[in-house]
């Protein structure tokens, strides 16, 4: 079966929906069939790909060239796949939540919530398939751009500021983006993404490959959470939790970790990377953005801030995976891609049904309040204690490879700072489940468990966290697949 | 044949239309604006027909009554002649597609001088673009300024004296030029571009030919609205009449750049033009000051036009940078930016002609999310229009930027990059805060319902125009590899 023009569909089948939705707005129940309909059509193609990606194949396709010698081209690669999968997978679950949360909280403008959120899983998917560094920057760009009206989504004060800030950080990094890539092009005269890199033919001063990398790292750093260019995450907690869930626990923020994994393993490549001692920059800036987003994480009182540190944290973990130069670190941090997804994404659903069904957002306020919300607790406490890295969910299986890669690279900081992150995970988790289960609460007697469109989601999620936990292959042999993309990047060297 | 003569037939089209246009309009006055339509409309498509004529078979040279240069006058079609031709007639003919309405409401009494002299203004752009004659130039240089001031006073209260303040200044810069142009004739003796192109390296480091170098530089620099030349454009982009304004500023800057282009790529061509002092890079960093001046003050703005027209300083800024890097892909990145801020202007001007057409007013403070109910397609144009001038791919305005990002880089100019890249974030911040204000609620007003708003969108004959340059904003961006390797040809060296 010819498959080249299925990533094309892939992207576009969220594009054209914006159409239907936009039209039956006046119609909720219609309007949001067609978002689950995208959804799972979606996740359909992508899923075609996925035997492909496991043999280690891609799909090309080029389109039509956007300036001379450089193509609007895809290219669905085993990473790509990888991370559209997820992505895609997890839009189902978000647009059943969405709808329970949409309607649950009364929101405004919903047609245009659920539009902008068709965008953005186009451009997700598109950064998935990228094949070139040119066509990565325009669905970049087209994600920053639909995720806007998404965090400013209240059109109140605070999300207008927040929309700003998100604004100045993104369009800045989109900048840095086409600077190194024009820098990038008039070196090596391409910017095809390949395994292994495509500075290997080229040899350059290297204060010139610094600065190169330097401003790439401020392009992808700043969707990753790296800190100190992190700022923006934590005040897109403005958006609505459905949003907070999959695009700044999922889509947009792992965009981001996946483009340093493009940068680091498609552009720089790994050799040259650790010649030119660029991984140490990663690796003292990801270390330190995991122990300080921790201790920033206690200091939080407001559910979803805790949960946007504890993201910023757990990003670095992937940067982290990504910088130790080790295959068993990358094959880590890609698997924490996965992980950190169905984990995060849980727990986000947990502070969205919290507040539509409790009106509470302050963490002082959960007291008591799994008696009334058994199951969305039970999911809570399974991601917690997975982000704090406790077997057999599935962050302790990333983790795991992650100290492993660490200790393959004769390097012991990054241990310590993994064990010392576990901690620090525990710490500022357990309080939440303290207070929810055994402190006594107050006012909660009319209240029971959040709608059935949110909490069935919240618990498909913890089980797939547990599940992944326990069997990392269970579902389309992603472990193998992570440890295939790891591999390729590698061995570049021998055939 | 006939396509030997287009380049005069173009020229003669305007002429004959800013004619037919008075004798007409004295019998109906309803019959100018379809006449100034299908003149422009003409010329349009001749433009076309030469362009498409010199790609297949090179530059087109005529000669006015068949005396041959240097006795007598030719008109060059070539490359870098044609595309601006092209581009200019082509947003022109949109214009004046849009321009009935605004006009006839806007001054009544006085449409039929503004088509006539709009037709003249027209005739005297295409003839400083095609003319191969320096002292020719500088006729219809005249011409259309001339015109050009006429129309921008044709406008508000201010207007006239906006008018006059570009009279002034404009007239000193034409005589610059003009005094430029005798410099070179004393030492060269000829007048003709082509001529004194095969000459001016004898002379290139006479003091009289650097004098008229800088001298035409400064001149023509006035009309181009370089920084610091810029004074007389925003009042005049403000307060002329909304037709007048969606003409003159994506098309008027426009023909200034291209006697820069022809004057330093190719009269004097780059070593010349740097022989004596680093005159190419002086030009550059101005450019550079411009941007960067333009889009400051376009974010201290809250009138829309005036917004515009400062953003207008700052893009014709990008295209003198370009012209300044003065290598094959800074020159492409100038020229598209040439056509796509040509689009974008016209588009945006005429969305602010939109609002003032139905609010009576464009000040960007009163602006709310009422518009986005009553007028869904100029602001979804408006969206379009924005993130183009941000440099959003896969819109018009991010490749321009790209090329030219890439020009910077080929020359290690790397002061020049860093101005591309701020600017584009200053220019989101003056666009995402009116895209701010028309798409969500005021927060500090409260709940003003946008539901009361009834949808109230303009007429045809300007949603359309409008429209129609905002869809090709997305066109041009996907097909900007073609046009970009048109462009990489026209590159003189």
């Amino acid at each position: 079966m010819d498959l080249s023009f299925v990533p094309l569909l892939a992207i576009l089948v969220s594009l054209i929906v914006v159409i239907p939705i936009m039209l039956s707005s006046n119609k909720p129940n219609l309007r949001e069939t067609w978002t689950i309909l995208a959804a799972v059509i979606k996740f359909g193609l992508v899923l075609m790909l996925l035997p492909g990606a496991i043999e280690g194949k891609s799909v090309e396709l080029h389109l039509v060239d956007l300036a001379p010698g450089l193509p609007l081209a895809l290219n669905a690669d085993p990473m790509g796949v990888f991370f559209a999968v997820i992505a895609s997978g997890l839009w189902i679950f978000t647009s059943f939540y969405s709808i329970g949360y949409v309607r649950g909280s009364g929101e405004h403008k919903q047609t245009r919530y659920f539009a902008s959120f068709a965008v953005c899983l186009s451009a997700t998917i598109g950064i998935a398939f990228s094949a070139n560094l040119l066509t990565f920057i325009l669905f970049y760009e087209m994600l920053t751009v639909a995720t806007y009206p998404l965090v400013i989504h209240n059109e109140k004060k605070e999300g207008i500021n927040a929309g700003r800030k998100y604004l100045a950080f993104t369009l800045t990094a989109g900048l840095l983006l086409v600077a190194a890539s024009a820098l990038v092009y008039h070196y090596t005269g391409t910017l095809d993404f390949t395994p292994g890199g495509i500075f290997t033919e080229v040899e350059l001063p290297h204060t010139t490959m610094l600065i190169i990398f330097v401003l790439f790292l401020g392009a992808v750093g700043v969707k990753a959470g790296i800190m100190p260019i992190h700022g923006w995450l934590p005040a897109a907690m403005a958006a609505p939790t459905p949003v907070s869930a999959l695009l700044h626990a999922v889509a947009v923020v792992k965009s981001g970790v996946f483009a340093v994994i493009r940068v680091v393993g498609y552009v720089f490549g790994v050799d040259v990377m650790g010649d030119y001692g660029l991984n140490d920059i990663l690796i003292i800036l990801s270390g330190s953005t995991i122990i300080l987003a921790s201790l920033i994480a206690f200091a939080q009182d407001n559910l979803k801030r805790r949960l946007a540190y504890s993201t910023v944290g757990h990003l670095s973990y992937i940067v982290l995976g990504v910088a130790l130069l080790t295959p068993t670190g990358m094959t880590g941090g890609i698997m924490h891609i996965a992980a950190h997804a169905t984990m995060k994404i849980t727990l986000f659903f947990c502070a969205g049904a919290i507040y539509v069904n409790l009106h509470r957002t302050e963490i002082s306020n959960l007291n008591g309040i799994a008696k009334v919300m058994p199951w969305t607790m039970g999911a809570f406490a399974v991601g917690a204690m997975g982000l704090a890295g406790i077997p057999p969910i599935n962050g302790f299986f990333s983790k795991w490879n992650l100290i492993l890669g660490s200790l393959e690279g004769d390097m012991v900081i990054p241990v310590i700072v993994l064990v010392v992150s576990g901690l620090l995970n525990v710490g500022y988790f357990f309080p939440i489940l303290y207070r929810a289960y055994f402190k006594p609460g107050e006012g909660l007697e009319k209240y029971g468990e959040a709608s059935p469109l949110m909490v069935v989601p919240i618990v498909i999620t913890a089980a797939l966290s547990i599940l992944f936990g326990l069997f990392p292959n269970l579902f389309f042999n992603f472990f193998d697949l992570a440890v295939d993309i790891s591999a390729t990047l590698f061995n570049t060297g021998s055939p | 044949m006939i396509e030997t003569h287009l380049p005069a037939l173009i020229a003669i089209t305007f002429l004959l239309f800013s004619m037919l246009i008075p004798a007409f309009g004295l019998y109906k006055r309803e019959l100018c604006q379809p006449l100034a339509v299908l003149g422009s409309g003409i010329a349009a498509v001749l433009s076309l027909w030469g362009f498409v004529q010199y790609l297949n078979h090179g530059a087109i040279r005529y000669f006015f009554g068949g005396w041959e240069p240097p006795i007598g006058i030719e008109f060059v079609y070539d490359g870098l002649s044609g595309f601006f031709i092209l581009v200019i007639n082509s947003v022109a003919f949109f214009v004046f597609i849009y321009s009935g309405l605004p006009a006839r409401s806007e001054f009544p009494q006085k449409v039929m001088p503004y088509y006539a002299l709009a037709m003249l203004m027209m005739l005297g752009f295409n003839g400083m673009v095609m003319t191969g004659d320096l002292f020719n130039l500088y006729v219809f240089l005249e011409i259309a300024s001339l015109s050009g001031y006429a129309l921008i006073a044709i406008g508000e209260k201010q207007a006239p004296y906006a008018a006059f303040r570009y009279l002034i200044i404009g007239t000193a810069g034409g005589t610059l030029y003009l005094l430029g142009v005798g410099f070179l004739y004393t030492v060269t003796g000829t007048l003709n571009i082509i001529d004194m192109t095969a000459m001016l390296p004898v002379y290139a480091e006479s003091p009289a030919v650097v004098a008229a170098l800088i001298l035409m530089i400064v001149g023509i620099g006035v009309k181009a609205a370089l920084f610091p030349m810029h004074g007389w454009l925003p009042d005049s982009y403000t307060y002329a009449a909304t037709s007048s304004t969606a003409l003159i500023a994506p098309i008027g800057t426009k023909v200034a750049a291209y006697i820069l282009f022809r004057i330093i790529l190719w009269l004097f061509g780059i070593e010349l033009t740097d022989a004596v002092a680093p005159l190419s890079y002086i030009v550059g960093v101005l450019a550079c000051i411009g941007i960067l001046y333009g889009s400051i003050m376009a974010i201290a703005q809250t009138e829309m036009k005036r917004m515009l027209a400062y953003s207008s300083v700052s893009q014709i800024g990008y295209i003198i940078m370009g012209l300044s890097l003065a290598n094959p892909l800074g020159f492409a990145g100038a020229m598209l930016h040439v056509l796509n801020h040509a689009i974008m202007k016209a588009c945006l001007f005429m969305i602010a002609g939109n609002i003032r057409m139905k609010e009576g007013h464009s000040d960007i403070s009163l602006f709310d999310d009422s518009y986005r109910k009553k007028y869904p397609w100029t602001m979804a144009s408006f969206s379009i229009a924005a993130i183009s001038m941000v440099g959003l791919p896969p819109l018009a305005g991010f490749f321009s930027k790209w090329y030219l990002a890439l020009g910077t880089i080929d020359n290690s100019n790397w002061l020049f990059l860093a101005v591309i890249l701020i600017s584009s974030l200053l220019n989101a911040v003056y666009f995402f805060r009116m895209l701010e204000k028309v798409y969500m609620m005021n927060p500090d007003k409260g709940q003003k319902k946008p539901a009361d708003a009834e949808y109230n969108e303009v007429k045809a004959s300007m949603f359309w125009p409008t429209s129609i340059l905002a869809v090709s904003l997305i066109v041009i961006g996907f097909a900007n590899a073609a046009i970009v390797g048109i462009l990489l040809n026209i590159f003189p060296m």
